[in-house]
């Protein structure tokens, strides 16, 4: 049970940390990322490889994860910045879906469907199991709150605030002589970088990857997380993902609650759930549990 | 030489079928802005509607279309009603992402009721025709042929009625369709029940070629925005366009890729248009 509670805490920290990126992305700059298991598994797969095959050190599986995610990133938002939000959502949700594919299917580089085995984790074998566990959930919410520290104060900056005129008006920005395309490449490969970030921890905690892990239903967990929170606000990222760990893995007492019911259905119900409550939050509280404060000053003097 | 005109003949038919739902999506992109991912929950509701009625009913195929499109457009407009009337407001990006939720939730709705083992549909067993050096299919003929018919009576609509014109007036310009005082709310309702029920439709059709479970409508979810953005978003010539261009591209890229792949030239077609020539094939005007 202890070990349970903690494989939660960790996997919290893993949503938290998604959930961050897609704040830069979709909180700040306004621009939507259906592909989240995309990148997720791009992050995964890029340091499962390079410890296993070429023997790298986690650390420095853990730093070409986000360098990777955040590449493919760019050439994602480079190809469909210039266009209307219609264009990244299907090319984002098209793109986790390719990735999939490639994953499941180039069995030399990826296993295939049998994934990769054998991922290096710190200290594990070292440590039993307990302590294992309470390494890795340290480790995990030791990055959530750099990550989150680094970009409440990247969202307070002049890049933040950037951003969010972009949100607000494109063209505004534009012709008050902002960037506008760079800027939002950039916000989307931080956004990515970090989704790739989580990849990677989650790869040498779980020590196994394999297709199966990046469904798009990953992508509706962390927009669920997300919403739920607050968009805008890096706490309501965190929050959300608290949340939504909570409901992922407090319908798992349904089972026991309708005995009647057969795997798949209660299955089929978790899933169903998940996605009921995501249309609901976005219906209900599209502002999230912790609204963004409005940060307006008085103009300096001069 | 007889692989590749063989290939073209399969890629005609399949993108023959796969325009229906394209046209799906582009129609209810043209009238209410957003991209609706919903379609591939309504294909799969669609695909085990007609399941239900061909195995269970004994109905055949063509009949069991319709129920597909009952089915299915009764889903859609129970969306349309119940939440993304709603969410549009706030802008159709929280449309966009509550239509994927949508189709969490819709593809889970089939899971419950039906469980995943793969289901085919009761259908009579023919021989291939041969056509010279061509072998053809009679069931993916038929295909074809349902899913000509329902593009042909949407052109109709769309073009000959009333109600029709209504439609492609909100889509063109929604202002002054207002002005002119049509209802644009019942119009989404319209554009949400013929785009739901088209790709319920599609799902079935789809499903005759092979078998069905809960994640039918999901696979061939690339395939459809491939032939809806190559075609031009939105534009309902340009979806039958795309979806034959697609399905075409799918076929030929079996001599040289691996059939695993088959789906990947879909988005590789979305790249090719987004990097040269963004408003897709034929614009982005719904008509």
């Amino acid at each position: 049970m202890a070990n349970y509670l903690l494989a939660m805490a960790t996997y919290a920290g893993l949503y938290a940390l998604m959930a961050l990126g897609l704040n830069v992305i979709w909180g700040l700059a306004g621009m939507i990322n259906l592909g989240l298991a995309g990148f997720f598994a791009i992050g995964a797969y890029t340091s499962a490889l390079l410890t296993v095959h070429l023997h790298w050190p986690i650390a420095a599986g853990c730093v070409a994860a986000p360098a990777v995610a955040a590449a493919a990133g760019a050439a994602v938002a480079l190809i469909t910045a210039r266009l209307r939000g219609d264009y990244l959502a299907i090319v984002t949700l098209g793109f986790s879906e390719v990735i999939r594919l490639v994953a499941s299917n180039e069995i030399a580089l990826t296993g295939g469907t049998d994934g990769i085995s054998n991922i290096p984790g710190p200290l594990r074998g070292v440590l039993d199991p307990t302590q294992f566990n309470l390494l890795s959930l340290t480790l995990v919410w030791v990055v959530v709150a750099a990550a989150a520290f680094l970009l409440a104060r990247l969202s307070a900056s002049p890049f933040g605030r950037v951003l969010r005129a972009i949100r607000e008006d494109e063209t505004v920005a534009a012709v008050a002589g902002k960037p506008v395309l760079r800027l939002k490449v950039q916000a989307f490969m931080i956004g990515a970088a970090a989704l790739g970030l989580a990849g990677a921890l989650y790869a040498h905690y779980n020590a196994y990857v394999a297709p199966d892990a990046f469904q798009p239903l990953i992508t509706i967990y962390i927009v669920l997380a997300l919403t739920a929170g607050g968009t805008g606000r890096m706490a309501g990222a965190v929050l959300g993902a608290v949340l939504v760990i909570a409901l992922t893995e407090g319908t798992r007492f349904l089972a026991a609650a309708l005995p009647f019911l057969g795997a798949v259905q209660v299955a089929a119900l978790r899933e169903g759930l998940i996605g009921l409550m995501l249309i609901l939050v976005l219906m209900l509280r599209p502002e999230g549990v912790l609204r963004e404060r409005p940060r307006i000053r008085a103009p300096e003097a001069g | 030489m007889i692989r590749v005109l063989q290939l073209v003949a399969d890629g005609v038919m399949a993108g023959a079928t796969l325009a229906v739902p394209a046209i799906a999506f582009n129609t209810m992109y043209a009238v209410l802005r957003f991209p609706n991912f919903a379609i591939s929950g309504l294909a799969t509701i669609g695909a085990f509607a007609g399941y239900a009625a061909n195995v269970w009913g004994g109905w055949p195929a063509p009949l069991a279309l319709g129920a597909a499109f009952v089915a299915a457009a009764l889903a859609s407009v129970a969306c349309e009603l119940g939440a993304l009337r709603r969410l549009r407001r706030s802008g159709p990006l929280a449309a966009a992402v509550a239509s994927v939720a949508l189709t969490i939730l819709l593809e889970n709705v089939v899971r419950f009721g039906f469980g995943n083992e793969l289901r085919g549909y009761d259908l009579p067993v023919f021989r291939d025709w041969r056509l010279g050096p061509l072998r053809l299919n009679p069931q993916e003929i038929e295909n074809a042929a349902c899913a000509l018919v329902a593009t042909a009576a949407l052109f109709l609509f769309l073009g000959f009625t009333r109600t029709g014109r209504m439609m492609r007036a909100v889509a063109d310009n929604p202002a002054l369709a207002a002005l002119k005082g049509i209802d644009a709310g019942a119009v989404a309702v319209l554009a949400s029940l013929l785009g739901g029920g088209l790709a319920g439709f599609g799902g079935m059709l789809i499903g005759l070629d092979a078998s069905i479970d809960p994640l039918t409508g999901f696979r061939v979810m690339l395939s459809i925005f491939a032939a809806a953005v190559v075609g031009g978003l939105g534009s309902i010539p340009g979806a039958v366009l795309g979806a034959v261009v697609v399905g075409v591209g799918e076929e030929c890229s079996l001599l040289l890729l691996d059939p695993a792949y088959r789906s990947a030239v879909g988005f590789l077609a979305i790249l090719l248009v987004l990097s040269f020539r963004p408003r897709g094939l034929l614009g982005e005007r719904a008509w």
